[in-house]
């Protein structure tokens, strides 16, 4: 196993995780998972309430620390970094819920994920030019909010929420985006344009998503992974996940 | 009841010199030196009360210790003039002359080390700047590190309130003890207790509080500001938006911590004294409500704010002493309660609007752009007018 593993990452993976392991309490969230993401990939996990799929991403990003293995993006070792950190090193992070400022308006929200002056002083010093201008406009055309820019983002329905989430993503142009439910609580066309947006950012990078909604994960999907208590259940092209007697057995025959 | 949003660059130049206008010019001209010189003891405080607006009403970090840096600023400046009120001639009749005189009543012999480089006074300059600074950076460190927030940050910083009272209090030899330092007399052979001196005093106070109320304006309206008020909505998504929200937590504290201390500085400076009853809880707490009354996040409020309370502070304990306290809290709770944003709330909600009418029906061919130049964010505020019913909802929770 070991072996395989080895020669695998020798491979151009964007994120390979190995023996990743999480436990709270001896409770093991997440049991010695193995996952590899190849660049320009989008890649969704499914998997029944309580697999850990929020988990792995919480691990990815550095907001639930690792027991064991590791997590290595480009080369570079997550586990022993801090949030920001594994920002900075271009992994990029929407919530399930949207999370975005309501106080500021959306050019603000959109703004403040500029990746300049991330520090005490860069901030205070931050002018808002020709630069970062274009760049707020150009993301707001991408995400369908190019005519909503000085609307206060609590006003914005909870689809465009979402979006404007993902263009604060977009906006710090990460190599890995993760995205936990993207289209929950969308309208059917609003998950449409969703997915032509998905399809249209994969092209520079690696895309992993949470997602239950079957019809769009078939839509978007390079390979699917398939998790059920912590662990790998299935892992491919959504047909042979689908047909996979162990999946129906567990998640998609309920 | 309006929107946090509402707040932000809105300080126009304006409503700044206004205020600036009746504390260098009309307060001096319709006062005596007396009350004077209690404003300028007022306007003390407002420093801490404006700490408190960027770190609790923009940062969301409600600090109940801000008497400690008030006091550590003013505990250097009095440190400096004690020691020149105790050159060998003024206490030749102690036991041991040129030592500050409760020393001398608690025997020690020799000058505390620490009290040595508070012979100069460009130490003590730096000192009431930078001691509190590094302290609040030390607990601030400590604290935001850890990400302990909220109530519990709220607790620790009353504990370290009352921990720095009780060491001062009980070190009577090297703090002078519960009478605090006083009889203070010069500063470099300026008497600072004539008339003419606390007119100068008065105004150097004022200029500094206008000074910091400008360099709160700097970083309210700069995108530190934006990401305070980013923060306290969703700290977590600041953090993966690849910000280190604790060094911006410690930035801010440190901030109002500086403020405090150049209050406490002014402060000793004023009145004559620095004591413990200005570094402990029940001040801490006094300079929050100024600040809440105010409106947390109004930086001009925060002045209005405790120059009112003051006043009432004033009027209403030469009457009835022992209950001001009582009313204090009933005041803090009223305007928790019924304006959250306090006096500067009050104002936006009911005067600017009439004002507002009433400059479009006195002059209605002047152009708009005569008094204020709003940029089309400032504009945009307006148009959610209608939604303040869910803002309001939102402040109550705001807290948490």
């Amino acid at each position: 196993m070991l072996e395989t593993n080895k020669s695998i990452a020798q491979k151009d993976f964007v994120l390979s995780i190995e023996g990743l392991t999480v436990s709270f309490d001896g409770f093991k969230a997440v049991n010695n998972l193995s996952l590899y993401v190849e660049e320009q990939e989008i890649r969704v996990i499914i998997g029944p309430n309580g697999a850990g799929k929020t988990t792995v991403l919480d691990l990815i990003c550095g907001r639930t620390k690792a027991t064991e293995g590791s997590i290595k993006f480009k080369g570079t070792e997550l586990t022993r970094l801090n949030e920001h950190q594994i920002v900075h090193a271009g992994v990029g992070r929407k919530f399930q819920n949207p999370s975005i400022y309501e106080d500021l308006s959306v050019f603000e929200n959109l703004e403040l994920s500029f990746p300049r002056g991330r520090n005490v002083w860069g901030a205070l010093t931050f002018r808002r030019d020709a630069e970062v201008v274009a760049k707020v406009k150009e993301i707001a055309d991408m995400i369908f909010l190019g005519d909503k820019l000085d609307m206060n983002a609590d006003l914005l329905s909870h689809g465009q929420k979402q979006w404007l989430e993902i263009g604060m993503l977009l906006i710090q142009d990460p190599e890995l985006l993760m995205l936990d439910e993207p289209v929950a609580g969308m309208s059917v066309s609003e998950r449409k344009q969703t997915a032509e947006l998905l399809q249209r950012i994969t092209k520079d990078r690696s895309v992993l998503v949470i997602e239950h909604d079957m019809q769009f994960v078939a839509d978007i999907a390079d390979r699917v992974t398939v998790l059920h208590q912590g662990q790998v259940l299935s892992e491919g092209s959504m047909e042979r996940v689908q047909s996979d007697p162990k999946v129906i057995e567990v998640y998609l025959g309920h | 009841m309006t929107k946090i949003k509402d707040f932000i660059g809105r300080y126009q130049l304006s409503h700044l010199l206004i205020l600036a206008a009746l504390l260098l010019v009309v307060m001096p001209l319709a006062m005596d030196i007396f009350r004077l010189n209690l404003v300028g003891k007022y306007l003390t405080y407002a420093f801490v009360a404006l700490g408190l607006v960027l770190c609790w009403g923009y940062g969301g970090i409600l600090s109940l210790g801000q008497g400690v840096f008030f006091g550590l600023g003013g505990y250097c400046m009095a440190m400096f003039l004690k020691l020149e009120a105790s050159s060998p001639e003024h206490t030749a009749i102690q036991s041991t002359p040129g030592i500050p005189d409760f020393m001398d009543w608690n025997q020690l012999t020799a000058l505390p080390w620490f009290w040595e480089p508070f012979h100069s006074f460009g130490f003590t300059l730096l000192a009431v700047v930078l001691v509190p600074a590094l302290f609040a950076f030390i607990i601030g460190v400590a604290m935001f590190k850890r990400r302990v927030s909220g109530v519990y940050f709220a607790i620790i910083t009353q504990a370290i309130a009352a921990i720095l009272t009780i060491l001062i209090i009980g070190q009577q030899g090297y703090t002078g003890g519960v009478n605090g330092i006083t009889d203070l007399r010069t500063l470099h052979g300026w008497d600072i207790r004539t008339d003419s001196a606390k007119y100068i005093l008065y105004f150097i106070n004022a200029f500094l509080l206008i000074g910091c109320l400008f360099a709160a304006r700097y970083i309210i309206k700069s995108k530190l500001g934006r990401l305070l008020v980013a923060m306290r909505e969703r700290e977590d998504r600041v953090r993966f938006s690849g910000y280190d929200v604790s060094s911006f937590k410690i930035f801010i504290y440190c901030i109002a911590a500086v403020f405090s201390a150049i209050g406490g500085a002014m402060f000793t400076l004023q009145v004559g004294f620095m004591s413990p009853s200005f570094v402990g809880i029940v001040p801490s707490i006094e300079m929050v409500i100024f600040c809440a009354v105010g409106g947390r996040l109004s930086i001009l409020g925060a002045v209005y704010g405790t120059l009112l309370v003051n006043w009432a502070k004033t009027s209403f304990s030469e009457s009835f002493p022992e209950l001001w306290l009582f009313a204090m809290g009933a005041l803090f709770i009223g305007v928790v309660m019924a304006f959250p944003n306090g006096l500067a709330g009050l104002y936006q909600s009911y005067v600017e609007p009439r004002l507002q009418r009433f400059k479009k029906t006195a002059e209605p061919l002047a152009p708009e752009s005569e008094t204020e130049v709003l940029t089309p964010e400032e504009i945009k505020p307006k148009q959610h007018a209608k939604d303040t019913e869910s803002a309001a909802g939102e402040y109550s929770h705001a807290g948490n």
